[in-house]
Protein backbone atom coordinates (compact mmCIF):
# COMPACT_ATOMS: atom_id res chain seq x y z
CA UNK A 1 0.00 0.00 0.00
CA UNK A 2 0.80 3.56 -0.05
CA UNK A 3 2.75 3.61 3.09
CA UNK A 4 5.08 1.02 1.22
CA UNK A 5 5.98 3.34 -1.54
CA UNK A 6 8.07 6.38 -0.49
CA UNK A 7 9.50 7.78 -3.03
CA UNK A 8 8.74 9.73 -6.30
CA UNK A 9 9.41 8.58 -9.84
CA UNK A 10 12.93 8.66 -10.37
CA UNK A 11 13.21 10.96 -13.60
CA UNK A 12 16.50 9.88 -14.84
CA UNK A 13 15.12 6.58 -14.87
CA UNK A 14 12.75 7.37 -16.66
CA UNK A 15 14.87 9.25 -19.51
CA UNK A 16 16.51 6.13 -19.20
CA UNK A 17 14.18 3.96 -20.33
CA UNK A 18 12.61 6.38 -22.90
CA UNK A 19 16.04 5.80 -24.49
CA UNK A 20 15.71 2.42 -24.71
CA UNK A 21 12.25 2.45 -25.89
CA UNK A 22 13.45 4.82 -28.80
CA UNK A 23 16.16 2.40 -29.83
CA UNK A 24 13.78 0.22 -30.06
CA UNK A 25 15.86 -1.98 -27.20
CA UNK A 26 13.36 -3.93 -24.51
CA UNK A 27 13.85 -2.91 -20.88
CA UNK A 28 12.18 -3.09 -17.35
CA UNK A 29 12.03 -0.67 -14.81
CA UNK A 30 12.30 -2.20 -11.64
CA UNK A 31 10.94 -0.76 -8.73
CA UNK A 32 11.74 -1.47 -5.31
CA UNK A 33 8.31 -1.76 -3.56
CA UNK A 34 10.35 -1.35 0.33
CA UNK A 35 11.82 2.05 -0.78
CA UNK A 36 10.61 2.96 -4.15
CA UNK A 37 13.71 3.51 -5.63
CA UNK A 38 14.24 2.62 -9.68
CA UNK A 39 16.15 1.29 -11.72
CA UNK A 40 15.77 0.52 -15.54
CA UNK A 41 17.82 -2.86 -16.37
CA UNK A 42 18.61 -3.45 -20.09
CA UNK A 43 18.47 -6.68 -21.85
CA UNK A 44 21.17 -8.43 -21.19
CA UNK A 45 22.49 -6.91 -18.00
CA UNK A 46 23.24 -9.13 -15.45
CA UNK A 47 20.86 -9.16 -12.29
CA UNK A 48 22.29 -11.62 -9.60
CA UNK A 49 19.68 -14.20 -7.59
CA UNK A 50 15.88 -14.67 -8.08
CA UNK A 51 15.52 -11.01 -8.89
CA UNK A 52 17.83 -11.94 -11.64
CA UNK A 53 16.01 -15.48 -12.79
CA UNK A 54 12.53 -13.43 -12.39
CA UNK A 55 14.13 -10.57 -14.92
CA UNK A 56 15.20 -12.95 -17.15
CA UNK A 57 12.02 -14.52 -17.14
CA UNK A 58 9.69 -11.49 -17.74
CA UNK A 59 11.91 -10.11 -20.79
CA UNK A 60 11.10 -13.79 -22.03
CA UNK A 61 7.05 -13.38 -21.45
CA UNK A 62 7.04 -9.45 -21.80
CA UNK A 63 4.32 -9.72 -19.12
CA UNK A 64 5.10 -7.23 -16.00
CA UNK A 65 4.13 -7.77 -12.24
CA UNK A 66 4.81 -7.77 -8.47
CA UNK A 67 8.22 -10.24 -8.15
CA UNK A 68 9.27 -11.47 -4.35
CA UNK A 69 13.04 -11.86 -4.05
CA UNK A 70 15.79 -11.48 -1.49
CA UNK A 71 12.71 -10.74 0.76
CA UNK A 72 12.00 -7.92 -0.89
CA UNK A 73 9.01 -6.84 -3.15
CA UNK A 74 9.80 -5.70 -6.50
CA UNK A 75 7.74 -4.40 -9.43
CA UNK A 76 8.65 -5.19 -12.76
CA UNK A 77 7.58 -2.84 -15.88
CA UNK A 78 8.74 -4.56 -19.11
CA UNK A 79 8.84 -2.66 -22.29
CA UNK A 80 9.10 -5.03 -25.16
CA UNK A 81 9.73 -3.41 -28.27
CA UNK A 82 6.80 -3.73 -30.60
CA UNK A 83 7.06 -6.57 -33.13
CA UNK A 84 7.18 -5.25 -36.56
CA UNK A 85 6.27 -7.55 -39.94
CA UNK A 86 9.14 -7.38 -42.71
CA UNK A 87 8.06 -8.42 -45.91
CA UNK A 88 10.45 -8.92 -48.81
CA UNK A 89 8.66 -9.31 -52.06
CA UNK A 90 5.64 -6.52 -53.24
CA UNK A 91 3.31 -9.31 -54.59
CA UNK A 92 -0.13 -9.62 -54.62
CA UNK A 93 0.08 -11.72 -51.13
CA UNK A 94 1.46 -8.64 -49.78
CA UNK A 95 -1.04 -6.26 -50.67
CA UNK A 96 -3.57 -8.28 -48.83
CA UNK A 97 -1.51 -8.83 -46.25
CA UNK A 98 -0.51 -4.80 -45.87
CA UNK A 99 -3.84 -3.84 -44.74
CA UNK A 100 -4.42 -7.16 -42.09
CA UNK A 101 -1.42 -6.60 -40.45
CA UNK A 102 -2.11 -2.79 -39.67
CA UNK A 103 -5.15 -3.90 -38.37
CA UNK A 104 -3.55 -6.61 -36.50
CA UNK A 105 -1.46 -3.72 -34.47
CA UNK A 106 1.88 -5.08 -36.69
CA UNK A 107 3.73 -2.11 -38.40
CA UNK A 108 4.69 -3.56 -41.66
CA UNK A 109 7.01 -2.71 -44.18
CA UNK A 110 7.57 -3.79 -47.69
CA UNK A 111 11.21 -4.58 -49.72
CA UNK A 112 11.28 -5.48 -53.25
CA UNK A 113 13.86 -4.00 -55.71
CA UNK A 114 11.23 -4.48 -58.55
CA UNK A 115 10.25 -0.74 -58.75
CA UNK A 116 7.45 -2.48 -61.19
CA UNK A 117 5.83 -4.20 -58.19
CA UNK A 118 7.37 -2.08 -55.32
CA UNK A 119 5.09 1.12 -56.46
CA UNK A 120 3.08 3.15 -54.40
CA UNK A 121 0.03 2.50 -56.85
CA UNK A 122 -0.07 -1.19 -55.82
CA UNK A 123 0.53 0.17 -51.77
CA UNK A 124 -0.91 2.79 -50.81
CA UNK A 125 -0.48 4.13 -47.01
CA UNK A 126 2.36 1.52 -46.97
CA UNK A 127 6.09 1.94 -46.10
CA UNK A 128 7.53 0.47 -49.03
CA UNK A 129 11.38 0.33 -49.77
CA UNK A 130 11.76 -0.16 -53.86
CA UNK A 131 15.77 -1.07 -53.27
CA UNK A 132 17.73 -4.88 -52.53
CA UNK A 133 17.11 -6.01 -49.02
CA UNK A 134 20.84 -5.91 -48.91
CA UNK A 135 20.55 -2.16 -48.57
CA UNK A 136 17.20 -1.57 -46.88
CA UNK A 137 18.33 -3.70 -43.86
CA UNK A 138 21.76 -1.80 -43.01
CA UNK A 139 20.41 1.17 -42.59
CA UNK A 140 17.39 -0.47 -40.59
CA UNK A 141 18.66 -3.69 -39.54
CA UNK A 142 16.11 -6.61 -38.18
CA UNK A 143 16.65 -7.85 -34.70
CA UNK A 144 14.46 -10.65 -32.13
CA UNK A 145 11.44 -8.58 -32.20
CA UNK A 146 10.67 -8.41 -36.56
CA UNK A 147 9.18 -10.98 -37.98
CA UNK A 148 9.84 -11.62 -41.51
CA UNK A 149 7.65 -13.04 -44.44
CA UNK A 150 9.95 -13.89 -47.69
CA UNK A 151 7.34 -14.12 -50.46
CA UNK A 152 8.66 -13.08 -53.76
CA UNK A 153 10.20 -16.67 -54.91
CA UNK A 154 13.45 -15.03 -56.16
CA UNK A 155 16.25 -16.37 -54.36
CA UNK A 156 18.62 -13.18 -55.86
CA UNK A 157 15.90 -11.06 -53.37
CA UNK A 158 15.17 -13.52 -50.70
CA UNK A 159 17.94 -15.36 -49.85
CA UNK A 160 19.95 -12.75 -48.11
CA UNK A 161 17.04 -11.46 -46.17
CA UNK A 162 16.20 -14.82 -44.98
CA UNK A 163 20.10 -15.63 -43.44
CA UNK A 164 20.06 -12.09 -42.05
CA UNK A 165 16.58 -12.51 -40.33
CA UNK A 166 17.88 -16.27 -38.73
CA UNK A 167 21.43 -14.02 -37.69
CA UNK A 168 19.50 -11.51 -36.08
CA UNK A 169 16.76 -14.05 -34.21
CA UNK A 170 13.67 -12.70 -35.84
CA UNK A 171 10.84 -14.04 -33.58
CA UNK A 172 9.45 -15.02 -37.37
CA UNK A 173 11.15 -16.06 -40.13
CA UNK A 174 8.99 -17.79 -43.13
CA UNK A 175 9.30 -18.30 -46.79
CA UNK A 176 6.88 -18.48 -49.59
CA UNK A 177 7.61 -22.18 -51.97
CA UNK A 178 6.51 -25.90 -51.95
CA UNK A 179 8.41 -28.25 -50.17
CA UNK A 180 10.48 -28.59 -53.56
CA UNK A 181 11.33 -24.62 -53.76
CA UNK A 182 12.35 -25.02 -49.91
CA UNK A 183 14.73 -27.79 -50.28
CA UNK A 184 16.95 -26.06 -53.01
CA UNK A 185 16.19 -23.11 -50.68
CA UNK A 186 18.06 -24.93 -47.67
CA UNK A 187 20.75 -26.36 -49.98
CA UNK A 188 21.50 -22.29 -50.47
CA UNK A 189 21.50 -20.98 -47.19
CA UNK A 190 23.59 -23.54 -45.62
CA UNK A 191 25.76 -23.05 -48.77
CA UNK A 192 25.64 -19.01 -47.24
CA UNK A 193 27.10 -20.48 -43.97
CA UNK A 194 23.36 -20.80 -42.03
CA UNK A 195 23.09 -23.47 -39.26
CA UNK A 196 20.71 -26.64 -39.14
CA UNK A 197 19.58 -25.59 -36.01
CA UNK A 198 18.76 -21.94 -37.73
CA UNK A 199 16.95 -23.93 -41.26
CA UNK A 200 14.80 -25.69 -38.97
CA UNK A 201 13.53 -21.82 -37.59
CA UNK A 202 11.73 -21.46 -41.32
CA UNK A 203 8.68 -21.45 -41.49
CA UNK A 204 8.11 -23.06 -44.91
CA UNK A 205 5.88 -23.68 -46.81
CA UNK A 206 5.04 -20.15 -45.57
CA UNK A 207 1.47 -20.06 -43.46
CA UNK A 208 -0.37 -21.91 -40.65
CA UNK A 209 -2.47 -24.80 -42.57
CA UNK A 210 -5.75 -23.85 -43.18
CA UNK A 211 -6.00 -24.91 -46.66
CA UNK A 212 -5.45 -20.87 -48.01
CA UNK A 213 -6.32 -20.50 -51.56
CA UNK A 214 -5.95 -17.67 -52.92
CA UNK A 215 -3.36 -14.68 -52.16
CA UNK A 216 -6.01 -12.99 -49.70
CA UNK A 217 -5.85 -16.51 -47.51
CA UNK A 218 -2.62 -16.78 -47.86
CA UNK A 219 -2.42 -13.37 -46.45
CA UNK A 220 -4.80 -14.59 -43.27
CA UNK A 221 -2.36 -18.07 -42.97
CA UNK A 222 0.74 -15.58 -42.85
CA UNK A 223 -0.38 -13.34 -40.35
CA UNK A 224 -1.59 -15.98 -37.93
CA UNK A 225 1.31 -17.43 -37.74
CA UNK A 226 3.11 -14.55 -37.15
CA UNK A 227 0.87 -13.92 -34.25
CA UNK A 228 1.31 -17.30 -33.15
CA UNK A 229 4.83 -16.96 -32.67
CA UNK A 230 4.96 -13.77 -31.08
CA UNK A 231 2.38 -15.32 -28.36
CA UNK A 232 4.61 -18.40 -27.79
CA UNK A 233 7.34 -16.81 -27.18
CA UNK A 234 8.40 -17.94 -23.26
CA UNK A 235 4.94 -19.76 -22.76
CA UNK A 236 6.92 -22.37 -20.56
CA UNK A 237 8.15 -19.52 -18.57
CA UNK A 238 4.50 -17.91 -18.51
CA UNK A 239 2.46 -21.30 -17.67
CA UNK A 240 5.32 -21.74 -14.85
CA UNK A 241 4.80 -18.60 -13.41
CA UNK A 242 0.92 -18.96 -13.36
CA UNK A 243 1.17 -22.25 -11.80
CA UNK A 244 3.50 -21.11 -8.97
CA UNK B 1 15.29 12.94 -32.78
CA UNK B 2 12.49 11.63 -32.50
CA UNK B 3 12.08 7.74 -32.62
CA UNK B 4 10.82 5.83 -35.61
CA UNK B 5 9.92 3.06 -33.84
CA UNK B 6 7.56 4.83 -31.28
CA UNK B 7 4.32 6.70 -31.66
CA UNK B 8 6.06 9.92 -29.79
CA UNK B 9 2.35 11.59 -29.50
CA UNK B 10 0.91 9.25 -28.17
CA UNK B 11 3.39 7.57 -25.80
CA UNK B 12 2.41 8.27 -22.09
CA UNK B 13 6.05 7.99 -20.95
CA UNK B 14 7.15 9.98 -23.74
CA UNK B 15 4.89 12.39 -23.57
CA UNK B 16 5.86 12.42 -19.49
CA UNK B 17 9.56 13.26 -20.03
CA UNK B 18 8.51 16.14 -22.73
CA UNK B 19 6.12 17.43 -19.88
CA UNK B 20 9.16 17.15 -17.35
CA UNK B 21 11.83 19.25 -19.49
CA UNK B 22 9.06 22.03 -19.88
CA UNK B 23 9.19 22.13 -16.51
CA UNK B 24 5.76 21.39 -15.62
CA UNK B 25 5.20 19.12 -12.56
CA UNK B 26 3.74 15.50 -14.11
CA UNK B 27 2.40 12.52 -12.05
CA UNK B 28 2.75 8.71 -13.65
CA UNK B 29 -0.17 5.97 -12.96
CA UNK B 30 0.62 2.33 -12.91
CA UNK B 31 -1.47 -0.40 -12.88
CA UNK B 32 0.20 -2.47 -10.92
CA UNK B 33 -2.17 -5.42 -10.28
CA UNK B 34 -5.40 -6.72 -11.54
CA UNK B 35 -7.53 -9.82 -11.23
CA UNK B 36 -10.70 -10.66 -13.42
CA UNK B 37 -11.41 -9.11 -16.92
CA UNK B 38 -9.38 -5.92 -16.46
CA UNK B 39 -9.46 -3.96 -19.76
CA UNK B 40 -5.61 -2.53 -19.71
CA UNK B 41 -2.79 -4.98 -18.58
CA UNK B 42 -0.43 -4.30 -15.64
CA UNK B 43 2.34 -1.91 -16.27
CA UNK B 44 -0.51 0.25 -18.00
CA UNK B 45 0.22 4.28 -17.72
CA UNK B 46 -2.00 6.85 -17.44
CA UNK B 47 0.15 10.38 -17.28
CA UNK B 48 -0.85 13.49 -15.76
CA UNK B 49 0.14 16.79 -15.54
CA UNK B 50 -0.99 19.96 -12.82
CA UNK B 51 -3.50 21.17 -15.19
CA UNK B 52 -5.13 17.72 -15.56
CA UNK B 53 -4.26 17.29 -18.91
CA UNK B 54 -4.01 13.65 -19.26
CA UNK B 55 -2.23 11.09 -21.67
CA UNK B 56 -2.67 7.11 -21.93
CA UNK B 57 -5.07 4.73 -19.90
CA UNK B 58 -5.29 2.75 -16.94
CA UNK B 59 -8.76 1.56 -18.42
CA UNK B 60 -10.87 1.53 -20.94
CA UNK B 61 -11.78 4.98 -19.94
CA UNK B 62 -14.14 3.67 -16.66
CA UNK B 63 -11.32 5.09 -13.62
CA UNK B 64 -9.40 7.54 -15.40
CA UNK B 65 -11.10 10.82 -13.94
CA UNK B 66 -11.10 9.50 -10.34
CA UNK B 67 -7.43 8.48 -11.49
CA UNK B 68 -6.79 12.17 -12.44
CA UNK B 69 -8.13 13.83 -9.90
CA UNK B 70 -6.15 11.89 -7.31
CA UNK B 71 -2.99 12.58 -9.21
CA UNK B 72 -3.76 16.16 -9.55
CA UNK B 73 -3.60 15.14 -5.06
CA UNK B 74 0.06 13.79 -5.39
CA UNK B 75 1.21 16.31 -7.58
CA UNK B 76 0.21 18.83 -4.69
CA UNK B 77 1.40 16.52 -2.03
CA UNK B 78 4.28 14.60 -3.32
CA UNK B 79 2.48 11.87 -1.52
CA UNK B 80 2.68 8.45 -3.82
CA UNK B 81 -1.01 6.59 -3.64
CA UNK B 82 -2.24 3.14 -4.66
CA UNK B 83 -5.97 3.23 -5.53
CA UNK B 84 -8.20 -0.03 -5.76
CA UNK B 85 -10.82 0.05 -8.24
CA UNK B 86 -13.61 -2.93 -8.73
CA UNK B 87 -17.49 -3.25 -9.55
CA UNK B 88 -19.57 -0.84 -8.59
CA UNK B 89 -17.00 -0.13 -5.73
CA UNK B 90 -19.03 2.15 -3.58
CA UNK B 91 -17.63 2.10 -0.23
CA UNK B 92 -14.33 3.12 -1.77
CA UNK B 93 -14.87 4.84 -5.21
CA UNK B 94 -18.26 6.54 -6.67
CA UNK B 95 -16.45 4.96 -10.18
CA UNK B 96 -16.24 0.73 -11.44
CA UNK B 97 -15.19 -1.09 -14.12
CA UNK B 98 -17.82 -2.34 -16.23
CA UNK B 99 -16.25 -5.55 -17.07
CA UNK B 100 -16.10 -7.51 -13.57
CA UNK B 101 -13.00 -6.78 -13.43
CA UNK B 102 -10.73 -5.24 -10.49
CA UNK B 103 -7.38 -3.03 -10.79
CA UNK B 104 -4.94 -1.80 -8.42
CA UNK B 105 -2.96 1.71 -9.55
CA UNK B 106 -0.26 3.23 -8.00
CA UNK B 107 -0.30 6.88 -8.76
CA UNK B 108 3.66 8.52 -7.89
CA UNK B 109 4.48 11.98 -8.76
CA UNK B 110 7.60 11.92 -11.33
CA UNK B 111 11.14 13.89 -9.75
Amino acid sequence: MSSDWVEAMDPFALKTLNAERRARRAAILVTDIGDGRDRVVKEGDAVAGDLGIAIVKAFRTGLSGAVDAEGRQFFLNVHLPQPRLVVIGAVHISQALAPMAKIAGFPLEIIDPRTAFASDDRFPDVTLHAEWPEDVLKHCPLDRYAALAAVTHDPKIDDFALKAALDAECFYVGALGSRKTHAKRVERLLGMGATPDQIERINAPIGLDIGAANPAEIAVAVLAQVIAAFRSRGLGAKAKSEAA
Amino acid sequence: MPSKFLDEARDPLIIAEGWMKDGKDVAIATVVETWGSAPRPVGSHLVIDAEGTFHGSVSGGCVEGAVISEALDVIESGKPKMLEFGVADETAWQVGLSCGGRIRVYVERLG
